[in-house]
């Protein structure tokens, strides 16, 4: 694999593999020294031109680990800034000596254009809204982590008879795209919650059913994916106000009490508390939000090592303890 | 007995709006001087071969954005009107959405003087308003007077509904036609492909068939209460089709006009993010291709026009929704007819030559019966002959070309423009 672009491009095994090597990586991430050599001597370069906190931090956080130097190019402070080009500003940095790229863009297809004018791997971080693979990942694993115990001694992801509901904003939502794709890949039965207005104007081809109403699948979820609703959505003329939406869509106190007991309530960050989902919920114990962040540094790692990493190369070293372990011995 | 000719076309099928016949075709002084089966050329005399060609009444393009003046690094009136004499063309009309517009006089004459010397006829479009702004109306009278016979506001459509059944009363007074790019700015704002399955699953913002439908409705319903002529153009969708279709049943003025790449290309090479598949209106569904393929051929739409739109290599090399929209046509708009429409040649020369000549009031200098006494403006073409598209190799100054690497029937052999072959054997002569 070169590039990570979209869920589709990894499809169900490479989404597996992905998640078998995270198992490995989260390891790392308990140890007290964290780091392992790995990538020693590449070099990853957060290119964003969007605004990101965990998507960057997470990222660059996952290289360190992996011993990669890293390199941040954000948008505020460069020369994009003085009317350079995009392939103009991708071949600068590739002219430096680069082995991946960590694309996040306001318009969707950029990763692609990106992989086609250089020779490093690209990992998109979110482009527009179209795809947001790690995201998807990390959230996979996180669902895997609570239940495949319970429903699969093997260890596979097992989203068969899971039913997860993904809330809100979808038409604009990477984050939903790819995990649609993800979820329904592995299995599982995915349900789109959101007004009309909302939604993709066509879900042809997508592996989803969708309900108008949250009241009525609540109750029959193991997941409710929750996603951020923009506050400029109502000067769109697609919610009314944020009261309304989230009267009908909110995962509100009062409404969290008819989930069951062993769901899971997730959401890819940042919260609006008090619009998408209420602040003693957000809190709850059967909310994982903070265990997807952590799960996304040790999902990132898996995604740089299987880039970049070469076939027989150290994964389980901690730094003072070197005991070399094949990749083949982490499948 | 006339004068011996400067020019003899020998060999082809003489076919233009009154039939085929087998004759050599003979030129002097810009005129077609004899039309016979065959015709003895002189000492002197330069012969051009046809033969396995058809000899038709040049192409015309009635829409081309040429550039100039202001995006003069895209495109000019010399280099796009030598692209379009390699597509076959002897005349184009000239979009008007150039910076600055043209909206007066002034910048018209200066785009016709533009044009004196270039490689085709060059007529100019006015603007409908000022500055294509949607506000005022442009002196139309003043623009008539030099011979504008076609406004638009192209690149946008006039929003206004007031201000275009003005314009529309207006150009009754004038004899002009009025052509629209139709789309509702509100219903398309923000889009930047076809709205439908697969701006859905590519998260790009989709603009629905229906923002131009809707103005397509107006603009017959404002036909009907005027009593105007109406063009529309770049059709792109089956449900503009099927209403211009129906306004010509009702005997309404209404003529229309579909781009290649609409019955030739869909949405889905949206999934390459390559902008050079960006165009507006954007690349529609199966069923929109098929609709304007059976338009084309059931006289629903009356002219293939390219909307030769050139942009440089960096505006293109931007993302998706940044990219201006727009794709180049002129060298590829007969081959891709002749490839990909299910008509005969007679259909799509008229498609391409005498109805838009009409429309753009250009007969009979152009799209005339080649007889004795008729201007010199002919394409002479190979309907057989296969070719590689090669984007390098173009007149045009710029490259974006959807088409490249395709293989395609059909291709100019020579154009003769007022009695010069300005292209011989598929290379232009200046």
């Amino acid at each position: 694999m070169k590039h990570l672009l979209s869920i589709e491009d990894l499809g169900r095994g490479g989404i597996e593999e992905v998640l078998r090597l995270t198992d490995k990586f989260v390891e790392v991430s308990e140890r007290a020294i964290p780091k392992v050599p790995a990538l020693r001597g590449k070099t990853v370069v957060s290119l964003f031109y969007e605004d990101s906190t965990r998507t960057r931090l997470s990222f660059e956080t996952a290289a360190k680990r992996l011993s990669a130097d890293t390199m941040t190019f954000s948008v505020s402070s460069s020369s994009v800034n003085k009317g350079e080009s995009l392939r103009d500003t991708v071949e600068t940095i590739e002219a430096m000596g680069i082995d991946a790229v960590v694309v996040r863009h306001r318009s969707a297809g950029v990763p692609w254009r990106i992989a086609e004018w250089i020779d490093a791997s690209v990992i998109n971080g979110g482009d527009g809204w179209h795809q947001h693979p790690t995201q998807a990942l990390l959230d996979c694993y996180t669902i895997r982590s609570r239940f495949a115990a319970a429903r699969d001694p093997g260890g596979g992801p097992a989203f068969g008879g899971l039913r997860i509901a993904i809330v809100g904003d979808i038409k604009h939502s990477r984050v939903a795209r790819s995990d649609v794709q993800a979820f329904a890949a592995l299995g599982a039965e995915v349900v789109l919650v959101a007004p009309p207005t909302l939604l993709p104007p066509s879900l042809e081809g997508w592996p989803v059913t969708v309900a108008p109403d949250l009241d009525e699948v609540l109750g029959s979820l193991d997941v409710v994916y929750l996603l951020r609703l923009q506050r400029e959505r109502m000067t769109e003329a697609l919610i009314p106000s944020l009261r309304e939406y989230r009267t009908r869509y909110g995962l509100t106190a009062g409404r969290v009490g008819r989930l069951r007991s062993d769901a899971l309530v997730m959401h890819p960050g940042p919260m609006n508390r008090g619009v998408e989902i209420d602040a003693e919920v957000a809190d709850d114990p059967r909310s994982v939000i903070t265990a997807q962040v952590s799960n996304g540094v040790a999902v990132r790692m898996a995604v740089l090592f299987l880039l970049l990493g070469s076939g027989s190369e150290i994964v389980s070293t901690p730094l003072d303890r070197p005991v070399p372990v094949a990749v083949g011995d982490l499948a | 007995m006339s004068p011996a000719p400067a020019l003899v076309i020998r060999g082809g099928a003489v076919v233009d709006a009154t039939g085929r016949r087998n004759a050599d075709v003979a030129v002097r002084n810009g005129v077609v001087t004899a039309v016979e089966p065959s015709i003895d050329a002189g000492e002197g005399v330069r012969v051009l071969d046809a033969s396995g060609c058809i000899v038709a009444p040049g192409l015309v393009d009635l829409h081309t954005h040429l550039r100039e003046p202001g995006r003069e690094e895209a495109e000019t009136v010399e280099t796009g009107s030598r692209a379009a004499a390699l597509g076959g063309y002897t005349a184009v009309v000239a979009m008007p959405n150039t910076e600055p517009a043209i909206d007066c006089a002034a910048v018209a004459s200066q785009v016709l003087a533009l044009g004196r010397g270039a490689m085709c006829d060059v007529a100019v479009a006015g603007a409908i308003s000022v500055g294509r702004a949607g506000l005022q109306l442009s002196p139309m009278a003043e623009l008539a007077e030099l011979g504008v016979r076609l406004f638009t506001d192209d690149g946008a459509g006039v929003q206004d509904s007031r201000l275009m059944r003005r314009a529309m009363e207006y150009s009754l007074s004038l004899g002009v036609t009025l052509a629209q790019h139709c789309e509702d700015a509100a219903l398309a704002a923000g889009g930047h492909m076809n709205e439908g399955a697969w701006s859905s699953r590519l998260g790009i913002p989709g603009i629905p068939a229906e923002a131009e439908e809707l103005m397509v409705m107006r603009d017959i319903t404002l036909c009907r209460l005027t009593g105007a002529p109406i063009h529309f153009l770049h059709l792109s969708t089956a449900g503009s089709v099927a209403m211009v279709g129906a306004a010509k049943a009702q005997g309404l003025p209404v003529t229309a006009e579909a781009a290649p790449h609409h019955f030739t290309l869909t949405d889905a090479e949206a999934q390459t993010f390559d902008p050079v598949f960006k165009v507006n209106p954007p690349l529609r569904g199966d069923g929109d291709v098929r609709a304007v393929r059976r338009g084309l051929a059931d006289g629903s739409i009356d002219a293939i026009a390219t909307d030769h739109a050139p942009h440089g290599q960096e505006a293109k090399e931007a993302p998706w929704d940044e990219a201006p929209p727009g794709m180049l046509g002129l060298e590829t708009a007969l081959a891709l007819a002749i490839t990909e429409l299910d008509v005969p040649i007679e259909t799509v020369l008229a498609l391409m030559s005498w109805q838009p000549a009409s429309i753009a009031g250009l007969r009979p200098r152009h799209g005339g019966p080649i007889v004795a006494g008729s201007p010199a403006n002919l394409v002479v073409l190979d309907p057989a002959e296969r070719w590689v598209v090669d984007a390098a190799a173009s007149a045009s100054l710029s490259r974006n070309n959807p088409y490249a690497g395709r293989t395609l029937s059909g291709r100019v052999r020579h154009t003769i423009l007022a009695g010069e072959p300005v292209v011989v054997g598929g290379e232009a002569q200046r």
